[in-house]
């Protein structure tokens, strides 16, 4: 079998005395589209947050394709990485989040072009080029010198995936990418995360889209009160979900 | 606004016939008028005598005015303003990004400069340093156990431009460190977030991503704490140092007209901080950019609407179409 691209091994995550994560334990295949459905405070932020090392977890393992998160193990000892590694690691990771976070302050291609610039050090005209490719593959082709305060809500988070997939990712972290979108706008946010998953990108996506999940989704998981109640394909948990929690919170989004 | 002539050009919406204007007899406010006649009658009073004060020679305030002495004092206070507020600014981002260290240490040092120097007088901290040849005759640097080292003596390194560039300018660091730090707690927590997220190192994430957002906030209390620089610049008179407050007082202790010369210097100070004011609008303009749809006016477009366009709305920037949607990938 391949690496798996992540692999949580009874993760634990705590702030003081609030146990936030108790015992996560799964595992997204390469290509695997993961969605991750729960009550609000059930964890997944947290869970997405640890996958890039926004968070370090207090117990249990983490790797990202097969390398420890934050730590390198040598023999049986684990050494705590530099700063400067942990973001070389970080930069392989995209992700998206609920209130988009672009920069303000730079135009929709400067956003995409500021880290692979900067982090990784390409060179201008390359970087803009692909930068403009991926703005029309994401339908905003003509945004290109637009600030982000002039885009709608859809528009925005599109150019924040575009962002995100300018540093050519190996997995891409989407938490709750559609939650403060109209209505009207959550589609074209949709499509472009459906055809990154045609492309064979690995996704974890946190969302309350069940739709979404149940035709792109390959698993999901449904967590509580930080621990994965239940999990399977999504059609199998949306359709026939085996626990009381589960049902319950199906019956209140569906 | 843009609703409005958005439905007009719209074919599929006819729009409805537009309703004559209302035609009221406008309500008169009669006490408004009184109070502007009795601010301007107290105004011009005020001016009046001032003005025709029979002690005041205004020959004498034309005379000094363009002295060559006067002349030369402005540039000294210009460039004193300067080099302080570069020291101020420059010491000011690095003891605030000191401040919010997460080292305890670090950001104690930073705390503990900001108290000291914000709680002692510019004053003083200026005469400190003027006098400071007097506890230190020598000041060596030198590298640790070798015998490479510099020696000079302290009244020939501290010359009186230098204690006040000092005083003013050591003194500004910890008001210009309390004003980035406002700043950058003003930047969203998701940028930070976003730019960590893309693998920018702290640095580079200051640097390129919170720092410019904090600009905005940044700006305006820091022209306010340059024309104020421009006058405490004034205090070096203690020092010695040939600015312009001190050229005035030494031209009025030898020919006593010193209301007159003190004029002479506001005239200056004025006109120098009315300048300062002026090119502030356009730095807030600068760094409000991606911030907001409308730029605030610049002073020259709201003089020619004061002038021309009195009774018209307020400008509004470009017209900004709604946001189309149809472009959605299939
Ligand atoms: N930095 C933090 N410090 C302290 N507590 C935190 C922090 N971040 C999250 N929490 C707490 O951890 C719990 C889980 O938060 P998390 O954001 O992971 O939930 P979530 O499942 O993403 O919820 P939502 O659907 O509302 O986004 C919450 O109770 C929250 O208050
Ligand atoms: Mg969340």
């Amino acid at each position: 079998m391949a690496t798996p691209m992540v692999l949580a091994e009874s993760v634990y995550k705590c702030f003081g005395r609030l146990e936030v994560l108790r015992g996560i334990n799964l595992s997204v295949a390469p290509r695997e589209v993961l969605c991750i459905v729960g009550p609000s405070g059930s964890g997944k932020s947290t869970f997405l947050r640890c996958i890039n090392h926004l968070e370090k977890i207090d117990g249990g393992r983490l790797s990202v394709d097969g390398e420890l998160v934050g730590y390198r193990q040598r023999g049986d000892k684990i050494y705590e990485l530099p700063d400067r590694e942990v973001c070389r690691k970080r930069a392989e990771i995209g992700m998206v989040f609920q209130r988009f976070n672009l920069f303000p302050h730079m135009t929709a291609l400067e956003n995409i072009m500021e880290a692979p610039l900067r982090v990784k050090g390409e060179a201008q005209k390359a970087v803009e080029e692909r930068g403009r490719a991926l703005l029309k593959r994401v339908g905003l082709a003509d945004k290109v010198d637009v600030y982000p305060n002039h885009l709608s809500g859809g528009q925005q988070q599109r150019v924040a995936i575009a962002r995100a997939l300018a540093m050519q990712p190996k997995l891409m972290l989407f938490d709750e990418p559609t939650s403060a979108l109209d209505p009207e706008l959550v589609g074209e946010v949709l499509d472009v995360m459906r055809g990154l998953a045609q492309d064979g990108m690995t996704m974890v996506v946190v969302t309350h889209e069940m739709g979404f999940a149940r035709e792109v989704g390959d698993s999901l998981v449904f967590m509580d009160g930080g621990v994965i109640v239940e999990s399977g394909s999504p059609r199998e948990v949306l359709s026939n979900p085996q626990h009381e929690r589960t049902r319950s919170f199906l019956s209140k989004v569906l | 606004m843009s609703t409005g002539s958005d439905a007009i050009s719209d074919p599929t919406f006819p729009a409805a016939q537009r309703p004559d204007a209302i035609k009221a007899i406008p309500v008169r406010h009669p006490w408004r008028w009184v109070a502007a006649v009795v601010v301007l009658a107290f105004a011009a009073a005020v001016i009046y005598t001032f003005a025709t004060a029979p002690g005041l020679q205004w020959s004498v305030v034309g005379q000094f005015l363009f002295y060559p002495e006067i002349l030369r004092g402005i540039l000294v206070t210009l460039e004193l303003t300067a080099i302080a507020m570069v020291i101020g600014v420059v010491l000011g981002v690095i003891l605030a990004v000191m401040r919010l260290s997460v080292n305890p240490i670090v950001s104690s040092v930073s705390w503990f400069y900001i108290w000291f120097f914000r709680g002692t007088p510019v004053l003083v901290q200026i005469f400190f340093w003027f006098n400071i040849g007097s506890i230190l005759p020598y000041l060596h640097i030198g590298i640790p156990f070798t015998h490479l080292f510099w020696i000079g003596t302290t009244n020939k390194i501290i010359t009186p431009l230098l204690a006040a560039i000092l005083g003013l300018g050591l003194n500004e660091a910890a008001y210009m460190s309390e004003i980035v730090r406002a700043g950058i707690i003003s930047v969203d927590t998701g940028q930070t977030e976003a730019a960590q997220a893309l693998g920018m190192t702290r640095v580079l994430v200051m640097r390129r991503i919170v720092l410019p957002q904090a600009m905005r906030v940044i700006i305006p209390p820091t022209g306010n704490e340059t024309i104020s620089m421009l006058k405490t610049s004034s205090l070096a008179y203690i020092a010695t140092v040939g600015e312009l407050f001190f050229i005035q007082k030494e031209i009025s202790n030898f020919n006593y007209d010193i209301i007159e010369l003190a004029i002479v210097a506001s005239i200056w100070y004025l006109a120098m901080t009315s300048v300062l004011t002026f090119g502030q609008y356009y730095l807030e303009r600068y760094f409000a950019r991606g911030a907001s749809r409308l730029l605030p006016p610049t002073p020259l477009q709201r003089l020619r609407r004061l002038l021309f366009h009195f009774h018209d709305p307020p400008p509004v920037g470009p017209f900004e179409p709604p946001p189309i949607y149809e472009e959605r990938l299939r």
